[in-house]
């Protein structure tokens, strides 16, 4: 399976100004070398708990904010290299769908209008042939031609997200971003929604970088996960292996807390102690030690550098510190990895 | 103990009346946690807010019902009584703690006032019961936290101390509103640990009130599903996950990803369409338009609710005619 991205040491720091001319105070440490990869027609979910640095991790593999340090192929170019101008050009193949589907819809334009703004943006045709592309897209979301004249406040919810997906998909991009793309949508909407996305992805070669951090959600649409914490990803393995066989504690931990639909499951609850400690000022050593239930004394000392263990995950804990040093670089960002996409059944 | 009957909360608004709550029965036993669960907009928040006469009033009325409380009628009671009533016997939290407490006091001028408006408390004696409080809720550091101000307290932290303040007076009956909604997975943990515990110390019962079959399979025993204003489906927590009956419940549990791993979700239940205005409802079965399994009658009569299992309630004609 070819690699449409490859994401390697991706790094952001935002500076904290503070008081009298703004003075440099602190660094939140948001994404601290991130490396991951992602095939085509492939799903990876990035999924963690608020502050854990997933969004800033979307939106710097678009350079919609620009990263402190690292590389983002994509399709084999390091596009933090791009001037503006070639960025410009590449950003029709990428594109992304945002959590607020109230926030993200002009008010005031048709939704024609707004599905057409990346057409307008990028493709020089005519007006008969934009408001065919417009219904072609409207079509692929279940919406109806009829629709196009209408303003957002007239959609509901699940709709209005239709909206922004069409949107997304006008161009033909190769790559989806999607920032919690369900997170505000209702259940039975959010169903809609997922098994749209699903089906869009097998009929129109997609990759998802899907971003939530609802840990059901991101398991039901992704090949492989990847749980980060504090800016890091702690542990990235095949969705179904590592949901069955989580080994960082703290993916253990975020998955016993999950809570589960059946009032007849026996749970065995791993309670977190504690917060998560602020992003300026990440625990030394190990950033989960302060909150670890399995914590040595190397955790306090030394940071853990991400291994392959034996069951093919990556994980960055000492408990794993027997299995070799995973180098993104010469493995190619896939050690580990699944299997291209198996979801082959639904629809 | 706490008994709602034929209760109709009606928003008045210019394309005619909203029936947020239309027709809703329930009770709660002391010391039990009941669950009600549905969607936004299905009118579970109306029908909290109904019970401690938070509504504004217009737009909000009620067309009917009666609240009873430990025999008297929420409903009618004189707000001077109701005032006395909220917080010290019947309390609420709420989804967002940050937005429920005022950020320009402290923790322990909000904790303490609760204490003097109900327990007639001196200052002194008060910040003392502030700080067990904010022990008893596992606030760290108790006597340094009553003294800070929210914006210094995290999410988790914070909905501890709205815990804090709704159980100070071991209230009979505490409303929970999506308690643990906008909370990180870790934390909304926590806190469910912490309200089983507290209820299981202090005898309050709960009305819990999520869109989350998940967490009303962890904490509640018995469970009713709105829709629309209604309850379509009301039964003990494990007999609903056992056998849903209202077409709208087992497509609500079919539409849930799951994130454990002895579920294997293959294809996620859409319900089709959106839920109907509240201005504008069906005349039939609330549910008839989505429902995959609707017949003649369900768009020309409603369903009441009915007793088809025992202690198991739905409001359906395919259930109830078989």
């Amino acid at each position: 399976m070819a690699e449409l991205l490859e994401v390697r040491g991706l790094v952001k720091h935002f500076p904290v100004r503070r008081g009298f001319m703004g003075r440099h105070a602190a660094t939140v440490h948001a994404v601290d070398d991130v490396s991951f990869s992602l095939g085509e027609n492939e799903t990876l979910g990035l999924v963690g708990e608020s502050g854990c640095g997933k969004s800033t991790t979307g939106f710097s593999i678009l350079r919609l904010i620009e990263p402190t340090a690292g590389a983002v192929f994509f399709r084999g170019e390091n596009i933090l290299a791009f001037d503006p101008d070639r960025m410009r050009r590449l950003r029709r193949h990428m594109q992304i769908v945002f959590q607020d589907p109230f926030g993200s819809l002009n008010p005031r334009l048709t939704v024609e209008r707004i599905i057409a703004e990346p057409l307008r943006n990028y493709e020089d045709i005519g007006t008969a042939e934009r408001r065919e592309r417009v219904a072609e897209a409207l079509d692929l979301v279940g919406l109806r031609p009829e629709h196009m004249t209408r303003f957002p406040h007239e959609f509901s919810g699940g709709q209005r997200q239709r909206i922004c997906v069409a949107r997304a998909l006008t161009l033909k991009p190769s790559l989806i971003v999607g920032d919690e793309p369900v997170s505000a949508l209702d259940v039975s909407v959010r169903a809609q929604v997922l098994n749209l996305m699903v089906r869009l992805q097998r009929r129109l070669n997609l990759s998802y970088l899907f971003i939530s951090h609802d840990l059901a959600v991101i398991r039901y649409v992704s090949h492989r996960v990847g749980v980060m914490y504090l800016g890091e990803i702690v542990e990235l393995a095949d969705a179904k292996s590592i949901y069955a066989r989580p080994l960082h504690p703290y993916t253990r931990a975020l998955l016993s807390a999950v809570p589960v639909p059946d009032p007849r499951r026996a749970r065995q609850r791993i309670l977190l102690k504690g917060d998560v400690p602020s992003p300026m000022k990440p625990p030394a050593g190990c950033r989960f030690h302060p909150r670890c239930p399995e914590v040595m004394a190397v955790c306090r000392e030394e940071a853990p550098l991400t291994r392959i263990a034996e069951s093919g995950h990556l994980v960055r804990c000492h408990l794993y510190d027997r299995g070799d040093i995973w180098n993104p670089i010469s493995a190619a960002c896939k050690a580990g990895a699944a299997a291209p996409p198996t979801k082959g059944e639904r629809e | 103990m706490l008994s709602i009957r034929g209760l109709k909360t009606y928003f008045r608004t210019p394309q005619g009346d909203a029936r947020a709550v239309d027709d809703v029965s329930l009770t709660i036993d002391p010391g039990e946690v009941m669950g009600v669960v549905g969607e936004s907009g299905c009118g579970k928040s109306v029908m909290a807010l109904s019970i401690l006469g938070l509504l504004p009033s217009p737009p909000a009325f009620f067309a009917g019902g009666e609240i009873l409380f430990k025999e008297r009628d929420l409903l009618r009671l004189p707000s001077e009584e109701l005032r006395r009533l909220r917080g010290d016997q019947i309390s609420m939290i709420f989804q967002e703690p940050m937005s429920a407490l005022n950020p320009v006091f402290t923790v322990g001028n909000q904790l303490v006032e609760v204490f003097r408006t109900h327990r007639g408390m001196g200052g002194t004696e008060a910040l003392k019961q502030a700080i067990e409080m904010l022990a008893k809720v596992g606030v760290p550091a108790p006597e340094r936290r009553v003294r800070e101000y929210p914006y210094q307290l995290s999410g988790g932290m914070r909905q501890r101390v709205m815990i804090a303040m709704a159980l100070a007076c071991r209230p009979a009956l505490l409303l929970a509103d999506e308690p643990t909604t906008a909370l990180d997975v870790s934390i909304q943990a926590q806190i469910l640990e912490l309200m089983i515990g507290l209820k299981e110390e202090l005898g309050t019962a709960i009305l819990l009130i999520t869109h989350d079959l998940g967490v009303v399979a962890e904490i509640t025993r018995r469970v009713a599903v709105m829709y629309t204003g209604r309850i379509m489906e009301e039964a003990t927590t494990l007999d609903l996950f056992d056998h849903p009956l209202h077409p709208y419940t087992r497509g609500l549990m079919a539409s849930i990803p799951r994130a454990d791993a002895s579920f294997e979700t293959d294809q996620l239940n859409e319900i089709k369409g959106v839920v109907p205005s509240a201005v504008g409802l069906p005349p039939g079965c609330h549910f008839e338009p989505r429902c995959p399994e609707a017949f003649e009658t369900c768009r020309s009569s409603r369903p009441e609710l009915e007793e088809v299992r025992p202690a198991h309630h739905v409001a359906c004609w395919r259930v109830s005619r078989g």
